[in-house]
């Protein structure tokens, strides 16, 4: 594919309607990925609404620096990923694996960031069954809190883990000629698989870091 | 089609015999195969565990098998007939047989993704099988919290990831289709050129996809909570069950629909070649699907009426539970319609089909007995419930499988089955459908509970009834079995078009080439375009 001909698989016609395809196949993982997220989503706002004052304790002893920092560094990812993307679509391949291995670094970053607050939480017995003491008021219902909040973001690192080793594959793809103008498919369905990832984020963090914090 | 292009060309059977040409194909019509194979073993698991239900209540006492094991065996049938026989039977083997065909197209968008879908469900299929061998679970199919995440001493956690797994199989397989159908169709084949059974399998895919994610991450919760001992479900640690049951049926209602859905699109397409004409309603057949698969997801709060949910969101889930029931009726009033001043014949598959309406009739309106929120207090987990849901989810979807199996068994395999068979077989799992459950409602009705080993001796009569029919339903699922298998190698070459139907399907060989067809196809007509004049066979 190096000499910049679009060719397509088998079943499909031409590469246009290989390329609206894959287009319409990633929207559709998208919708099931925020089903998936939404009954985590409903779980916690259902608990959150008995539990109020034990889930706004628990959010006050969230490490709000590091979260905000982690937000900036995951949106940074999806502004490189876009630029990605951008180099894709204009045949610019050394650029494209550039900004693919920006990305890699910035969600690696957010890894090794999620890491150290996990640490400092576990330093802080914040951590249910393994370790969890809290001495105020209601510590069953902030414990509850702490389960959401390991479990939603858990889930999250694990999307991202993915993210990290889709964007890899497609680097890869990229060094060995594999995308031109005519076929960068690949690129465009990881870029939103990420951004997707990249958004869900933007939902987490208000609802564990931020309401009712102050 | 110009059917004298090419002659040559080997069928899709014919392209490779080895194992490996089989576990590594990514032919749709060979993955459907693959997906008919490991159902068919499935559903022999599933019945299996009913036929020691039915033989265990033929007297009052438990004497068959032990209260554990009996709790064992229903929840066992359940889980494997749900989410390893009904959800994937009519998509993923007449479906993925069928759906490139019938757009016009030589595969599925994503032939990996669909093989990888099989290998899913397998992998899901035997965790779930080796977990019941070894001990069992024991919650019911519904995974109840918090007897699931904190009193059950038996296999949760492994069923569940079982079905976790078969779970992103499904929704891989509704992508795949989705795709299919809006991307991949045919010069001239519009919309409302789609035959009805594209249709109902757009409708279940939307439902798959959107559904199935939010069983996925409910299993996860609970398993989680079973393994760590804390979560949002067990109200002994701060947790809701009403949440669980609320995410549970927020898939598991809408999966009802994923189960008969397709049946219905199958039966538009037989009850229009045996009556030799168009369906009657098309547009509205199509839209009703819609309405049915977006009600669908609108109701799941009538499984809840005496769980202590609010009366007003029980007023509303009831209300909209009666709505389903327009599109429903719209449907049978159209099948109905197509049979009027038609030219009917009574071959096997068109048996299939009226009996599916005949059972879809019942159970949709004994469905409306038990949305109905007074009526549903003394109905609630007795056998009436039991009853009315196998008549649409065995009754009318097993019914629709069958008379699809038997309409496009020549297509398949090229290979006719034997009518006369056929036809008794039709026959016999009708009578002995209607004899195994109708009973059932009337055990409901008086008051016996679901789930029960034991119960009165009164009650007696009518459950040696219910399982004597079920007997009868045996015969009625295993004759097919055989007489197809022997088909296979005795049966007579099937034409091309042994039912003069209409429909891209029946334009190439039977069996078809790998690519569909010999050349892209043109549509120049609408759906059911038949002719009276034609007779159904030719």
């Amino acid at each position: 594919m190096a000499d910049g001909v679009a060719v397509h698989a088998p079943q499909f016609d031409d590469a246009e309607q290989q390329r609206t395809a894959s287009n319409l196949g990633i929207w559709i993982f998208l919708a099931t990925e925020i089903l998936f997220f939404g009954a985590l989503f409903a779980a916690y706002a259902i608990t959150r609404v008995r539990f109020a004052e034990a889930f706004a304790a628990g959010s006050r002893l969230t490490n709000l620096p590091l979260a905000g920092v982690n937000t900036a560094v995951l949106l940074t990812s999806s502004l490189t990923m876009a630029l990605g993307v951008h180099a894709a679509r204009h045949g610019a391949r050394r650029a494209l694996i550039g900004w693919l291995g920006m990305t890699i670094a910035l969600g690696c970053a957010f890894l090794a960031i999620k890491a150290v607050e996990y640490r400092f939480d576990y330093l802080e017995h914040l951590v249910p069954v393994l370790d969890f003491h809290y001495a105020g008021p209601q510590a069953d219902q902030v414990e509850l809190f702490f389960y959401l909040y390991f479990f939603i973001t858990g889930v999250h690192a694990l999307h991202v883990i993915i993210g990290i080793g889709c964007i890899a594959t497609i680097a890869v793809m990229a060094s060995r000629h594999t995308f031109s103008p005519a076929y960068f498919t690949p690129v465009d369905v990881t870029g939103l698989y990420w951004h997707l990832v990249d958004v869900i984020w933007l939902f987490v963090f208000p609802i564990l870091y931020l309401i009712s914090r102050s | 089609m110009n059917s004298a292009v090419i002659a040559s060309h080997e069928d899709y059977l014919s392209s490779g015999w080895s194992w490996r040409s089989w576990l590594t194909t990514l032919d749709h019509k060979r993955i459907g195969i693959l997906y008919t194979i490991a159902i068919t073993l499935l559903f022999g698991i599933g019945g299996a565990a009913a036929a020691m239900i039915r033989l265990d209540l033929l007297t009052p006492h438990s004497q068959l098998v032990s209260i554990e094991t009996y709790n064992k065996l229903f929840t066992m049938h359940g889980v494997i007939m749900v989410w390893f026989f009904l959800i994937p039977s009519i998509p993923a083997t007449l479906g993925n047989f069928l759906v490139p065909m019938m757009v016009g197209a030589r595969d599925l968008a994503f032939p990996r993704l669909n093989l990888a879908s099989w290998y899913l469900f397998v992998a899901g299929g035997l965790l779930t099988i080796y977990a019941l061998l070894t001990g069992g679970v024991d919650t019911g199919w519904t995974f109840y919290a918090p007897y699931s995440t904190t009193f059950s001493s038996s296999r949760v956690f492994a069923v569940a990831s079982g079905v976790f797994i078969a779970g992103f199989s499904s929704i891989l397989t509704g992508l795949n289709f989705v795709v299919t159908i809006h991307e991949m169709r045919a010069p001239g084949m519009t919309w409302f050129r789609l035959p009805l059974f594209i249709w109902s399998m757009y409708a279940t895919s939307l439902i798959l996809v959107l559904a199935t994610p939010v069983l996925a991450m409910t299993l996860m919760l609970m398993a989680i909570e079973r393994t760590f001992g804390i979560g949002v479900f067990d109200p002994a640690l701060g947790g809701d069950p009403l949440l669980f049951q609320h995410l549970f049926w927020f898939y598991s209602h809408p999966a009802v629909y994923i189960m008969i859905v397709p049946a219905m699109g199958v039966a538009s397409e037989i009850i229009s070649c045996f009556c030799r004409k168009p369906v009657f309603g098309y547009r509205f057949m199509a839209y009703a699907i819609l309405a049915i698969a977006a009600f669908g997801f609108l109701v799941w709060g009538h499984h809840m009426f005496v769980s202590g949910q609010s009366a007003y969101a029980g007023t509303v889930f009831s209300l909209l539970t009666f709505l389903v029931a327009v599109p429903s009726a719209i449907k049978v009033f159209n099948w109905t319609a197509t049979l009027y001043k038609g030219q009917v014949s009574f071959q096997a598959p068109m048996l299939y089909a009226l009996g599916f309406i005949g059972l879809f009739t019942i159970g949709g309106l004994t469905g409306l007995f038990l949305a109905s929120m007074g009526l549903d207090i003394h109905l609630h987990d007795t056998y009436f419930v039991v009853a009315h849901f196998h008549y649409i989810m065995v009754g009318a979807a097993v019914m629709g499988f069958f008379g699809g199996i038997h309409f496009w068994w020549p297509k398949i395999t090229g290979r006719m089955y034997p009518e006369g068979w056929a036809r008794f077989s039709a026959i016999l799992t009708f009578v002995g459908f209607n004899l195994t459950f109708f009973p059932q409602f009337i055990l409901g009705y008086l008051g016996m509970p679901r789930r029960y080993p034991e119960y009165p001796p009164e009650f007696q009569v009518w459950n040696v009834l219910s399982s004597a029919g079920s007997s009868l339903l045996v015969f009625g699922y295993v004759l097919p079995l055989l007489y197809l298998m022997w088909s296979l190698r005795y049966g007579e070459r099937a034409p091309a078009n042994p039912w003069n139907a209409k429909g891209l399907e029946w334009e190439t060989d039977s069996p078809p080439p790998s690519e569909n067809f010999h050349s892209t196809p043109l549509v120049t007509e609408e759906a059911y375009a038949y002719a009276r004049a034609e007779p159904p066979h030719g």
